[in-house]
């Protein structure tokens, strides 16, 4: 395996402070390879996107980091915590070396400013000596690369389709050539012919361009396509980690084939599809032991009480005392 | 720009009706301006001058109304707003003149100051919301619900006296004649600091309010957090993208209040005795001064509708998706 980019360890991510406080992100640590796509799958409130948001210090209140470390290595330089970046390091940090890609592609762009001018604040902020001229080369360049005409530099968001402004944003987090390019659910809002049209060009551009990717989705389907690795997380863990093959072929953890079994697959022969009884748990009451018990068909002794840890096993870890035992 | 002529043309629209409206209402009133005035001077009036009255006030009873309406737009048009009763025979344009500057200058440049000041604040307070400017909210909902007028008599029973650098009623000092010299202009703006912080006071807080729940509502929005994500400035984000936004309700509101300059401050100008607009209409209604009144509601009238225009254009230029294609 390539060296790793980004090392997410032991992160934890409270909403709220004291007693109150709800763990939203518990003890994830995770590793992002050069060049690799890592899918990030569960459902909606497993702590996917506050992971995104963490380790990127996006958080919005009341979210605080209370633990843990992101190493990032750079491209040529020692690696370094970007948790314990200064307020200007981070503003340096942020897009020129991991950009991400915001689920609400209806909202993510300024209503009230041109295209050209969301494309080339970004250059401005990053490097102020560089001419008007070349700035605006280059949003056309990034526009071009995402397949929007250079002339609709002059638009407004508004005026822009759903899948045209995402592809915008697309342009926009690969204008610095980042190393990291973190997808938050990018083309849910958008309809599924859109969705592949986009994802298939994002995969040209990776290839082209080298950059690596976390994916962010509840589509597990979609995953197992796109995606080298996948990580499934549940109520604020992560549970399963595998290569996206390995996943598909079989899941470890009870969880991770309930979510393969509620989608269909994009290709292959039909089966039929099953649901995960329950609903996702309250990360105010957790419940005792591994989190997934009480909805878990296979649940037994041990997991009402102990806690599974994330334990490898070969190239993929998986946290549930099935597999331990 | 169809969009614009559209706009224009229902504000011609709109103004047409407003001074139909205004031609017709005090014709509807009953009583006789002219029955007011014998009685004021008791019978001392002849015949024959009662009769010259009722011409000179328009109130021939011969002509019907619509030749009435029809003298009534070519007075307008020449700018003959009429006589007027209780300083007859100054004509109303005149007075109107004379005391607009007054409320212009006053209202004008308060309203202006506490929309920029306001708006101010109230960005600094909606982005740093959860710092010491929190503590400011109460104070300035306490105030924004005062009603000018009270603060300005408490501003009179505190701050006025013999002895005080305020002077409680007028414009200038009364040996002044109005001039632009070092005595007059002095006086005047002496004069107009009580009544200038009254306004202040009471209107900044609605400002702040307004802009800070913009500024947390709109800092929610994904947009702010790409523009965190892109590593932009935190005065740039502030700025360019969430007060850019948050301002737009409020530009449209100042439009509004510029068009009440004119006739909104009406009651700390008579608090204050203040030579303007709203204190002449005060004396105007107290002493059945149709023509006065007839002349400053219109005035009023058109300011606002000027400002409703301008609150359009505003809109239009700040705005992106308010522009029609093409």
């Amino acid at each position: 395996m390539s060296e790793p980019v980004i090392e997410i360890r032991n992160l934890n991510v409270d909403y709220g402070l004291g007693d109150q406080a709800v763990h939203a992100i518990r003890d994830v640590s995770l590793t992002l390879h050069r060049g690799e796509v890592l899918g990030l799958a569960g459902e909606s409130g497993s702590g996917k996107s506050t992971l995104a948001y963490g380790m990127t210090r996006l958080l919005p209140p009341p979210g605080v980091i209370t633990g843990g470390e992101v190493i990032y290595h750079p491209e040529k330089g020692d690696p370094y915590d970007v948790l314990s970046l200064t307020d200007r390091q981070l503003q340096a940090f942020r897009w020129a070396e991991t950009a991400i890609v915001f689920q609400g592609a209806m909202n993510s762009l300024n209503p009230v400013h041109k295209i050209s001018t969301q494309l080339t604040d970004v250059l401005r902020a990053h490097d102020p000596k560089m001419s008007e001229n070349s700035r605006n080369a280059r949003a056309r360049e990034m526009l071009k690369l995402v397949g929007i005409a250079p002339d609709r530099m002059d638009a407004y968001p508004h005026q822009l389709s759903g899948g045209m402004r995402q592809r915008v944003m697309i342009g926009m987090a690969l204008i610095l050539q980042p190393q990291v390019v973190i997808m938050d659910e990018p083309t849910t809002a958008l309809d599924v012919v859109m969705q592949r049209q986009i994802l298939g060009q994002l995969v040209e551009l990776r290839e082209r361009l080298g950059f690596s990717v976390i994916f962010i989705t509840h589509d597990l389907s979609l995953l197992v396509e796109f995606s080298n690795r996948i990580a499934i997380m549940y109520g604020g863990r992560i549970v399963e980690e595998a290569p996206a093959a390995a996943i598909y072929r079989d899941a470890l953890h009870p969880y991770s084939s309930g979510l393969l079994g509620s989608f269909p697959a994009l290709r292959g022969p039909r089966r039929e599809l099953t649901g995960i009884p329950g609903s996702p748990p309250d990360l105010k009451g957790m419940p005792s032991g591994c989190s997934f018990h009480p909805r878990c068909p296979k649940a037994f002794e041990p997991c009402s009480s102990k806690i599974p840890v994330l334990t490898p096993h070969g190239d993929r870890s998986v946290a549930c005392w099935l597999v331990e035992s | 720009m169809k969009y614009f002529l559209q706009r224009v043309s229902f504000y011609l629209f709109t103004a047409w009706a407003a001074i139909t409206l205004n031609f017709l209402i005090p014709r509807m009133i009953p009583g006789d301006p002219v029955q007011a005035l014998v009685t004021k001077y008791q019978g001392q009036l002849s015949s024959q001058a009662i009769d010259s009255l009722y011409v000179l006030f328009g109130l021939n009873k011969d002509a019907n109304l619509w030749e009435e309406y029809v003298s009534y737009w070519k007075q307008l048009l020449t700018g003959d707003l009429g006589l007027s009763f209780t300083f007859f025979p100054t004509p109303v344009s005149e007075i109107i003149s004379s005391s607009l500057p007054w409320t212009l200058l006053l209202v004008g440049i308060t309203t202006v100051i506490s929309f920029l000041l306001g708006t101010g604040l109230g960005v600094l307070a909606g982005w740093r919301r959860g710092s010491w400017t929190d503590g400011l909210l109460p104070v300035t909902t306490f105030l924004s619900s005062v009603p000018y007028f009270w603060l300005g008599i408490i501003a009179i029973y505190l701050l006025t006296g013999p002895d005080s650098f305020f002077p409680s009623s007028g414009g200038f000092d009364a040996g002044l004649v109005p001039a632009f010299d070092q005595y007059f202009i002095p006086s005047a703006i002496q004069h107009s600091l009580l009544p200038a912080l009254t306004i202040l006071i009471s209107s900044v807080s609605g400002w702040i309010l307004s802009m800070r729940n913009m500024m947390v509502t709109v800092s929610s929005e994904d947009y702010i957090t790409v523009a965190h994500a892109k590593g932009l400035s935190d005065r740039r984000v502030a700025m360019s993208y969430a007060a850019r936004n948050a301002l737009l309700p409020n530009v449209s509101g100042f439009a509004l209040s510029l068009g009440f300059i004119v006739g909104g401050t009406l009651l700390v100008e008579i608090v204050f005795s203040y030579p303007g607009v709203g204190f002449q209409l005060f004396q105007a209604l107290g002493a059945s001064d149709y023509p006065l009144m007839q002349g400053i509601f219109l005035i009023i009238t058109i300011s606002v509708l000027v400002a409703n225009l301008l609150a359009d254009i505003a809109y239009l230029l700040l705005d992106p998706r308010t522009r029609k294609e093409g």
